[in-house]
């Protein structure tokens, strides 16, 4: 069922992505070598138009390199027994100073990417079978992601962020499901990296119906590309805005 | 890389509102309403601690109790699995599966002890799985059920730690979904967006299986 064998000899892809291929538990690597910790500028139209964090996530379990941390930050900076106003003090609010509309833009972007990585995917014809009826359902679902994260920016009054030119490195399709397979892994940890920041009960109900999606994606596009389907075990880390724009900003086209 | 639910301080997160009613008499409706439906006594321990528990004021205690009672079920499901004559494919995969939601197990109870709560008491659980096609057919029910009850508590949820630890879960629940439906040679991504359920509705799909 597999159209394109998983053998390292068929492999002709980007040196990153074998890495990921090589290492499951690299999805973090992953954002970090192909994007580069500061590679924002090409960027920095959808960075500021997305608003970007704040670096709010490293007080937040699942940073790479600082297991622990999240638990040893509470207990050891707050008293437990002094209730939420001492939490408050020294936990700060991942809320603090974020917009719903600026989230939903930077879902925007990702969701726009994703559609042009699917569209650009399903025109090289490069699978039959069983993957490309998958790659089509994921296709689908992105495009629904996509008019409902845009409706729902405009229904809140905000101006959703412009379509941005994409360029994808298509090889073989093992590369090309190894992409698949970082681009849905990453959208996943972007989604989570933003449900604690979203104000809105509402917006924050559809980005967790449509992040469980997105997951639903990696483990398949993981299987597909010969990874684990979860390949962090047992949790989730999240992504922060910033390191996920800096992770895609090599598929922008810079005018 | 794994990670830990967050400890906690203790929270006293009293007469918190959502939708207008307070958190807790939220899940004491719920719970109420399924007990009318079922009896209480139908429904287990679970049923019983939860009132309990929503006579205090941390509903996020009460909400990782929810999530608790449901991992106990999945993992104590995944236990009961192995005992089947499984292909060495699904095997592998009722394993694998069976430890994740073993570590969720964990990870929440320690996450409701760090907030001051009591973590809800595992109930005994029967499924009817013979064979690994009713094996994989219940397992593709629960870890439905399992996503769909983590998205619909989500929003319900107060503190910002506990709701990145429930969602770190969620996501390996739906990546579960998706492993048995590839198992199942069904699409794993079947709809746009996963739908949410109340507390009681998930209830209702749990009662079955747990033993009074």
């Amino acid at each position: 069922m597999l159209e394109s064998k998983t053998d390292q000899s068929n492999r002709d892809g980007d040196p990153a992505l074998e890495q990921l291929a090589r290492d499951p538990s690299s999805r973090k690597r992953f954002l970090s070598a192909v994007g580069g910790a500061g590679a924002v500028t090409a960027f920095a139209g959808l960075l500021a138009a997305c608003g970007g964090d704040s670096g709010d996530e490293s007080t937040q379990a699942g940073d790479a390199g600082s297991e622990g941390a999240g638990s040893e930050a509470p207990s050891s900076e707050a008293a437990p027994t002094e209730g939420a106003a001492a939490t408050r003090q020294t936990n700060p609010d991942p809320k603090e100073g974020t917009d719903d509309l600026q989230i939903l833009n930077y879902a925007l972007s990702l969701e726009y990417l994703e559609n042009a990585f699917y569209a650009k995917v399903l025109e090289a014809d490069l699978f039959t079978g069983s993957t490309l009826e998958a790659i089509k359902g994921f296709a689908q679902n992105e495009r629904e992601h996509l008019a409902t994260v845009l409706a729902t920016v405009e229904k809140l009054g905000g101006k959703p962020v412009a379509e941005p030119e994409t360029n994808f490195p298509l090889g073989s399709p093992t590369a090309v499901l190894e992409l698949a397979a970082a681009l849905e892994n990453g959208g996943a940890a972007a989604y989570l990296g933003q449900a604690n920041r979203i104000r809105s009960k509402e917006v924050l109900a559809a980005a967790l119906s449509i992040h469980t999606v997105e997951a639903r994606h990696a483990a398949a596009l993981n299987v597909l590309a010969g990874l684990p389907p979860e390949p962090e075990g047992a949790f989730a880390a999240p992504a922060p805005m910033e390191e996920v724009l800096a992770s895609v900003q090599q598929f922008i086209v810079t005018p | 890389m794994p990670y830990r639910v967050p400890t906690i301080p203790a929270l006293s997160a009293a007469g918190v509102q959502v939708d207008g009613i307070t958190r807790s008499a939220f899940l004491l409706r719920g719970t109420l309403a399924l007990a009318g439906l079922y009896g209480a006594g139908a429904v287990g321990p679970f049923v019983g601690r939860s009132l309990a528990q929503a006579e205090g004021d941390d509903g996020d205690v009460e909400i990782l109790n929810f999530a608790l009672t449901l991992e106990y079920l999945e993992a104590e499901f995944y236990r009961q699995a192995l005992d089947l004559e499984l292909s060495a494919e699904v095997g592998a995969l009722a394993r694998t599966l069976g430890a994740h939601e073993a570590a969720h197990v964990s990870a929440l109870t320690e996450s409701i002890e760090a907030l001051g709560g009591a973590p809800a008491e595992e109930p005994r659980f029967s499924f009817p799985i013979g064979d690994e096609a009713s094996f994989l057919e219940l397992a593709l029910t629960l870890e439905e059920t399992g996503v769909s009850a983590y998205n619909g508590a989500g929003p319900l949820i107060v503190s910002p730690e506990v709701l990145a630890a429930a969602g770190g879960i969620v996501q390996i629940e739906a990546r579960h979904a998706a492993d048995i439906r590839r198992a199942l040679g069904e699409p794993q991504a079947p709809e746009p967006f996963d739908p949410a359920l109340e507390m009681a509705e998930v209830l209702d799909a749990i009662e079955p299986f747990v033993q009074s």
